[in-house]
């Protein structure tokens, strides 16, 4: 096999692919924040009762939260603000699809490539 | 962290002395993972409970342990500046070496990004004062330290090791302070984790766990960065990285202890410091002081390291040509990856002003979690390339493929895990290693010299 010369890249085209990597970084993990889109999905169940036994908060529990400079009325917030688990099936089915789907490419496009290497490599001796 | 770099670039091209022992890779690992303690570990708690927290941080340790087998192998074997890169070049191909490099350098990132917020946090938060903001503690962490990098980090990364002890002993002080042996006293986990708050989510809520569990020992993977400058790749790796995990474990263990018998867990579920708020909590200043620095050294110390790392992830993907030849430049007077560390620097800086600290901790766990994912193939693929006896390995880890499906499984929970709340920022992210495979396989790989890409004295791999 013979041996692959790689073009020399030029500055321009150095600049351009510095300027993709770039942009890809922030439109797939800047703009998700940016929008909203990520972070934890919390929701604050509201308590209409603001107290320590409404709260759930025994004794031990409320003299812990008032030493942390809280009363039951500035705890609600962080006390019922809660994760809501809920299998979302079909979001469920699409994040394993785009998993497994990256993983497939990911392993098949680096084995067509990893046999140039190593055709070139051996074939060589 | 990786502490020859600086002497031993020459030009563009790296020789690394062989300067370490075991001693070395285990302040390696333990150096990058233990902030892990003083934050980040306990969003667990939120997302499961405390003892759903207990719970992910044994099984996840089981995780990294497998994580710890499998790399010392591999590595041990692949003796090759680049760690988990290395590997992939000479294992799977020049693709997935091109992803791998790319989950370093986000995973180090974000836990750089993480490390600036904490210490931005826990300042201002001592400091008290109406109106002040972390923003500019965040900047001046961020810079400072890639400057430091870029004048040459050997000497800073010496100091790491240094007060990376510093703040473990300070989690030992701080459970041996309490009488960890008495409830009642000062510890009161029975009141504060009872049969009705222990699981409030139920067990789903320890799958969802999963997520901040990796926290706990997060970057111990680092250890195979220093592969090409241990002095006995076969001896000091696994020796060393199963050293620092079985200390993280312990670390970990007592930490929860401590702060799970300290505080409600709807509070420990959220607070950026829970060590901190523990050492206040015990009601001795002395204790409450001391956390506070040894939160700020654990945060530095992290950071540091982890920019160093990534540079040199990104600084290797320059030079192999996976990306522009420009990255892989080295400084005339300090040879540092300095181009790298100027070129991740506003990115760092973009994401510490803009994510929360969960978010940021959860981008950098992603990318972890997507790194192990690629290992428990990568060590199938090795021994079947390269089966048992056809080259030298440094070290054969045992019951093979055991720990590989193990943390198959484990990585298959966390995916879910983090998809129980963070699903949004999953599919964004793989969504751009997506994309960026797309245009390196069809677009740069043009730019790459095939055969360069395999440098070990092996036989050619079975199959091809």
């Amino acid at each position: 096999m013979s041996r692959y010369t790689p073009p020399e890249q030029s500055k321009a085209g150095q600049v351009f692919d510095i300027a993709v990597v770039v942009v890809a970084i922030f439109v797939a993990l800047w703009l998700p924040l940016k929008l909203g889109f990520a972070g934890a999905a919390k929701s604050i169940d509201t308590l209409d009762a603001k107290t320590w036994e409404a709260l759930g908060q025994n004794p031990t529990m409320a003299s812990i939260w008032e030493k942390l400079g809280y009363t039951p009325e500035t705890a609600h917030d962080v006390i019922q603000n809660r994760f809501h688990y809920v299998i979302d099936w079909p979001t469920l089915i699409i994040m394993a699809a785009v998993l497994i789907g990256y993983f497939v490419f990911l392993f098949r496009a680096s084995d067509r490539e990893y046999r140039d290497v190593i055709n070139e490599k051996f074939d060589d001796k | 962290m990786t502490t020859a770099l600086e002497p031993a670039i020459h030009g563009d091209r790296v020789s690394l002395l062989r300067v370490l022992g075991p001693a070395h890779v285990w302040a390696l690992g333990v150096g990058i993972v233990l902030v892990g303690e003083f934050t980040g570990w306990n969003f667990s708690a939120d997302k499961g409970g405390t003892l759903a927290a207990l719970i992910v941080c044994w099984v996840v340790g089981l995780l990294y342990t497998s994580v710890a087998m499998i790399d010392s192998e591999v590595t041990s074997t692949v003796a090759a500046a680049g760690g988990q890169y290395a590997q992939a070049k000479h294992i799977v191909g020049p693709l997935m070496a091109f992803n791998v490099a790319l989950f370093l350098v986000f995973a180090y990132t974000m836990l750089e990004v993480s490390d600036a917020i904490l210490l931005g946090d826990t300042i201002v938060a001592k400091a008290g004062v109406d109106g002040l903001t972390h923003n500019s503690f965040i900047a001046a962490t961020i810079v400072v330290l890639a400057w430091l990098n870029y004048r040459g980090v050997l000497m800073t990364l010496n100091v790491n090791f240094v007060i990376t002890a510093i703040a473990y002993v300070s989690i030992v002080i701080l459970f041996f302070s309490v009488s960890p042996w008495t409830q009642g006293a000062v510890l009161k986990l029975n009141e504060l984790v009872t049969p009705g708050n222990a699981l409030p989510y139920g067990w789903i809520g320890v799958i969802a766990a999963f997520q901040f569990g990796i926290w706990y020992y997060l970057g111990i993977e680092g250890t195979t960065q220093a592969a090409e400058e241990v002095r006995s790749p076969a001896r000091s790796l696994p020796y060393g990285t199963m050293a620092g995990m079985i200390t993280l474990l312990i670390a970990a263990a007592m930490t929860w202890y401590v702060c799970a018998s300290l505080m409600p867990w709807e509070y420990l579920g959220i607070t950026p410091y829970p060590l901190w708020d523990a050492g206040k909590l015990t009601g001795s200043p002395l204790l409450e002081n001391l956390l506070f620095i040894a939160t700020l050294l654990a945060a530095i110390a992290s950071a540091n390291g982890c920019i160093n790392d990534a540079a040199r992830a990104w600084f290797s993907l320059g030079r192999d040509r996976y990306l522009p030849s420009w990255f892989s430049a080295v400084h005339p007077k300090y040879r540092t990856p300095y181009r790298s560390i100027l070129f991740l620097l506003p990115i760092a800086l973009a994401f510490a002003f803009i994510a929360d600290l969960n978010q940021a901790i959860t981008f950098s766990i992603l990318s972890g979690v997507l790194q192990y994912t690629f290992m428990s193939i990568n060590i199938m693929m090795f021994r079947k390339k390269w089966p048992l006896g056809t080259i030298r390995r440094g070290y054969t880890h045992p019951f093979h493929p055991l720990p590989a499906i193990v943390l198959f499984c484990l990585c298959v929970v966390t995916f879910i895990a983090i998809f129980l709340g963070f699903g949004s920022q999953l599919i964004a992210m793989t969504v751009f290693y997506f994309l960026i495979s797309l245009w390196f396989h069809f677009y740069r790989y043009r730019y790459v010299r095939r055969g360069d890409q395999f440098t070990m004295p092996w036989p050619k791999p079975q199959g091809y």
